[in-house]
């Protein structure tokens, strides 16, 4: 998901503190910044917040590519609120991880230096106009289906974000889908562009969820802490059965010819995507991978002069209260 | 040469458009008021939430105690009568 592969830290506290902490998890409370927390928990939702707050920052890179381009007007303005709100998405998460005691420029610098990771899926590049409908229809379609539960998290900061990004999500999936339906409406060369772009973004969205965790000791320890809510195989399953009939709709077809409908499990069966590609993406190795980090550097760099400036100038307005009173 | 402080916290809430209490929506850094004001537009009033913005610097919150729960809510539980349902009105009596 945004936040894949996050590994989970064992705790070495006082096994009636752990206890009496799961306790409250089981029966529902959420903890707050200041309530006694295990230094796994604490470590590993630091992880998981700052990986998915840099997905949403990275995320708007692939569509920010086409906001010059957008055929008309309208769809361009539609594009820019749609990045704008990515960008939006970034700052919630990364104040509900700083409630844990990191700070933003800390964990920025973790994605520049390559300790913190970014969803996979923003490591491939959007070619075409068509992959911005492809995008909000499967992308911000796979990110809905791992952040509705998320809004139950026992972690109340993450929670609340959650809650916020939530309500502008449905936007982005629907703007997407829209984009894919004129598509398909139009010319034949059009419809094949849709027909493409669904080709080259569909495995990677499945991706999205990450490999199967059904034996994973960091997928059970984060379950039971209520950080992670669904398995990587329960989301993909429910994102399959969802997206499929919507490819339907569209007229176009899924680049899975093992894809079947399954009555016993009452869900389909699909093909698994190619997972050494994932591991190797992850590892830095996807197709715009470099470009990705080198153009948040580049941001961070050339930010440097008006951040400083704008300390400059509180610094100046505050001396001059002082002096003033 | 770059100065490395962090912008400061601030605590940002707002007020909807129905008259009802500024509402704690989240936190942003920014160098002063002034601008904890304008980003708190772009992040938190983009789709109309609110037409009053305060900027409060985190700092500046003093809160209660997490584990002093007990002492100080508990007192509150054995005093139903706080609550009208505590009374019984009959029926005759008519809504009140
Ligand atoms: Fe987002
Ligand atoms: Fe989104």
């Amino acid at each position: 998901m945004y936040a894949q592969m996050v590994k989970s830290e064992a705790s070495q506290d006082d096994p009636v503190k752990l206890a009496e902490f799961q306790a409250r998890i089981d029966a529902g409370e959420k903890i707050e910044p200041k309530d006694w927390m295990p230094d796994g928990y604490r470590k590993t939702l630091i992880r998981q917040i700052g990986q998915h707050a840099h997905s949403e920052v990275v995320g708007q890179l692939p569509e920010g590519n086409w906001v010059t381009r957008a055929p008309t007007l309208e769809r361009k303005a539609i594009l820019l609120a749609k990045v704008q709100d990515e960008a939006g998405h970034g700052l919630y998460l990364y104040c509900a991880a700083e409630t844990l005691g990191v700070s933003r420029d800390e964990m920025t610098e973790m994605l520049l230096d390559g300790r913190m990771k970014y969803s996979s899926i923003f490591a491939y590049p959007t070619l075409t106009w068509a992959d911005m409908g492809a995008v909000g229809w499967l992308v911000d379609g796979a990110a809905i289906m791992n952040q509705v539960p998320l809004q139950r998290t026992s972690f109340g900061p993450y929670a609340r974000a959650m809650i916020r990004v939530c309500k502008e999500e449905s936007f982005h999936q629907r703007q997407g889908f829209d984009i894919m339906m004129k598509m398909c409406n139009g010319t034949d060369a059009q419809k094949n562009m849709a027909q493409d772009a669904l080709n080259r973004l569909w495995y990677p969205s499945l991706m999205m969820f990450g490999p199967s965790d059904k034996e994973s000791v960091h997928s059970t320890q984060s379950m039971a802490w209520k950080i992670k809510i669904s398995t990587n195989d329960e989301l993909r399953q429910k994102f399959v059965d969802q997206t499929v009939p919507q490819a339907e709709y569209l007229g176009l077809s899924i680049p899975d010819e093992h894809l079947k409908w399954n009555d016993e499990k009452g869900g389909y069966d699909y093909s698994e995507p190619d997972w050494d590609e994932f591991f190797d993406v992850l590892k830095g190795n996807g197709p715009c991978s470099v470009d990705r980090i080198a153009a948040r550097q580049k941001a961070w760099d050339d930010g440097a002069w008006v951040r400083d400036a704008m300390t400059a100038h509180a610094d100046k307005k505050a001396a001059a209260q002082v002096a003033a009173e | 040469m770059t100065d490395k402080r962090e912008w400061p916290l601030w605590e940002i809430f707002i007020r909807g458009q129905h008259g009802a209490s500024h509402r704690h929506v989240g936190s942003l850094h920014a160098p002063d008021a002034e601008m904890a004001i304008k980003h708190a537009r772009d992040v938190y009033t983009r789709r109309r939430e609110g037409i009053s913005i305060w900027a409060v610097p985190a700092n500046s919150i003093a809160a209660s105690n997490p584990s002093k729960k007990g002492p100080l809510y508990d007192p509150a539980e054995d005093k139903v009568y706080r609550h009208p349902t505590f009374f019984n009105i009959p029926k005759e009596v008519g809504p009140m």
